[in-house]
């Protein structure tokens, strides 16, 4: 089981790969808006298909909503709350 | 202060019944033919306050539900499309500023000014490079140096009766550093805005939308931007309440040709000369006019449901974005097929411009449902979302 900066890591890894952002993941604090920062409706589902690889995990139907992706600590925190 | 008279919907029925038969039929024709403005139309309806039907009572509106908005297009959507869609295209704009407006003093003023003059609303959403996507801008609000005003400059491929409207919202890129989804939606009034057409508006159908391109250059007070991010609005209000607006239309428009279907089916089965297929073909118009009203009413009520609770939350997940697409996909297809059915009822007088059957205007009509935006793009964007559902 990763610790929380292990987690925070990989997602910002995962982003790096498949959400084509705007700008360079490494400028984004965690709570930086993400869809501000160019992520569009579409590279979410991209993001989300990675984000269940990297995790080993499925999105319930209730967390398949925009707030789920809406920033690196949002999809941290949705990533706890499946593994729970 | 005058007292406050809030309409009912017996009230709202009989006045479009009244301004429907005696303004918007009597001129539904013309307006088509010069694809010319339908200004009677739109007088009338601001003479009997339509225009502000949707802003609450206490800023000076009528305070109408969202489910009685929908019911005034479907019924204007009977009389002229073109009419009910600028209807339409004008609240979705007042739905964008009456759901999301906060406590500034700019937006109480907005909203009790729009009521009290009944100022129409258009809209400038698209961009020429993007696509069709309104949640992306090209263009950005530059601020003045002195931090006061915001300066836009918007090539628009459709900005529909721009030249016609008293104000029009517009969305850009927040800032000039700002990535393309990083939106705000900013009111520009006529005195503030300089419009230069780069096309024309000869179209199949909807031709008294007045549907130009244009090159929009507006200035105005930093106090015009609305406070919420764009995405919030759109996904909360533009996007349902446009779907399920235009629906709306859109099924008044199918009922209307069903009706025409049906009278002209009842005067032939008084000289005995209905031949059993004509009945069975009615039977089955009457089958898809019935799944397209259910479809939509349930989506109505749906999010009718969302504003009486506020629950806007629900706005944000992907399947209630794909079901307004639905909504949108299925009754656009459906009117092209519903009157499409009642020409085939109607027979060679329905193809005839120069009958009271004549269906041309509604089938011309009911392609720009699906074309005017189109589904291709909204059915990919569908397509994508489906490996994020359950």
């Amino acid at each position: 089981m990763q610790d929380k900066d292990d987690l925070v890591e990989a997602i910002r890894q995962t982003l790096a790969e498949c959400a084509q952002l705007a700008v360079d993941v490494t400028t984004l604090a965690d709570t930086d808006d993400l869809y501000d920062a160019g992520l569009t409706s579409l590279n979410t589902v991209n993001l989300m298909l990675a984000v269940e690889d990297c995790f080993d995990c499925e999105f319930p139907e209730e967390m398949l909503a925009r707030e789920t992706f809406q920033s690196i600590h949002a999809i941290a925190e949705a990533v706890r709350t499946m593994r729970t | 202060m005058k007292p406050e008279i809030v309409a009912t919907a017996p009230t709202i029925d009989s006045i479009i019944d009244r301004i429907g038969n005696e303004v918007l039929a009597v001129h539904a024709a013309d307006v088509d033919q010069k694809a010319r403005f339908p200004a009677e139309a739109i007088a009338a309806m601001r003479e009997n306050g339509l225009l502000r039907a949707y802003i609450p009572v206490s800023y000076g509106g009528l305070g109408v539900d969202f489910r009685t908005l929908t019911t005034i297009s479907e019924k204007l959507g009977g009389f002229c499309a073109s009419s009910a869609m600028i209807f339409a295209m004008h609240q979705i704009q007042i739905a964008c500023l009456v759901h999301h407006a906060g406590s500034t003093v700019y937006e109480t003023d907005l909203l009790k000014r729009i009521a009290a003059k009944q100022l129409l609303l258009a809209s400038a959403t698209t961009e020429m490079g993007t696509g069709g996507d309104l949640g992306t801008s090209i263009c950005a609000a530059n601020l003045s140096e002195d931090g006061r005003r915001v300066r836009i400059d918007k090539m628009a491929p459709v900005i529909s009766y721009g030249c016609q409207a008293d104000a029009i919202m517009v969305t850009a890129r927040s800032h000039p550093q700002a990535t393309g989804n990083d939106q705000v939606h900013v009111l520009v009034e006529k005195d503030e805005v300089s419009l230069d057409p780069v096309s024309t508006w000869d179209s199949l159908g909807f031709r008294g939308t007045c549907s130009l391109g244009y090159h929009l250059v507006a200035d105005v007070p930093k106090e015009h931007l609305q406070p919420v991010p764009f995405s919030q609005i759109l996904s909360q209000t533009m996007q349902p309440v446009a779907h399920l607006l235009w629906g709306s239309l859109w099924l008044g428009l199918a009922q209307d040709a069903a009706s025409i279907a049906r009278r002209a089916v009842r005067a032939s089965a008084r000289k005995g000369e209905v031949p059993p297929t004509t009945q069975l073909r009615l039977a089955e118009l009457d089958e898809a006019l019935f799944k397209m009203r259910s479809t939509l009413h349930d989506a109505i009520h749906r999010y009718q449901h969302i504003i009486d609770n506020r629950s806007w939350h629900k706005t944000t997940a992907f399947s209630f974005g794909i079901a307004m697409n639905n909504i949108k996909l299925i009754c656009s297809e459906a009117v092209v097929d519903i009157v499409g059915k009642a020409l085939m009822i109607a027979g060679i007088n329905g193809y005839r411009n120069d009958h009271e059957s004549a269906l041309g205007r509604h089938l011309r009509d009911a392609y720009g449902a699906m074309l005017m935006v189109n589904n291709d793009r909204i059915r990919s964007h569908n397509a994508a979302m489906q490996l994020a559902q359950r």
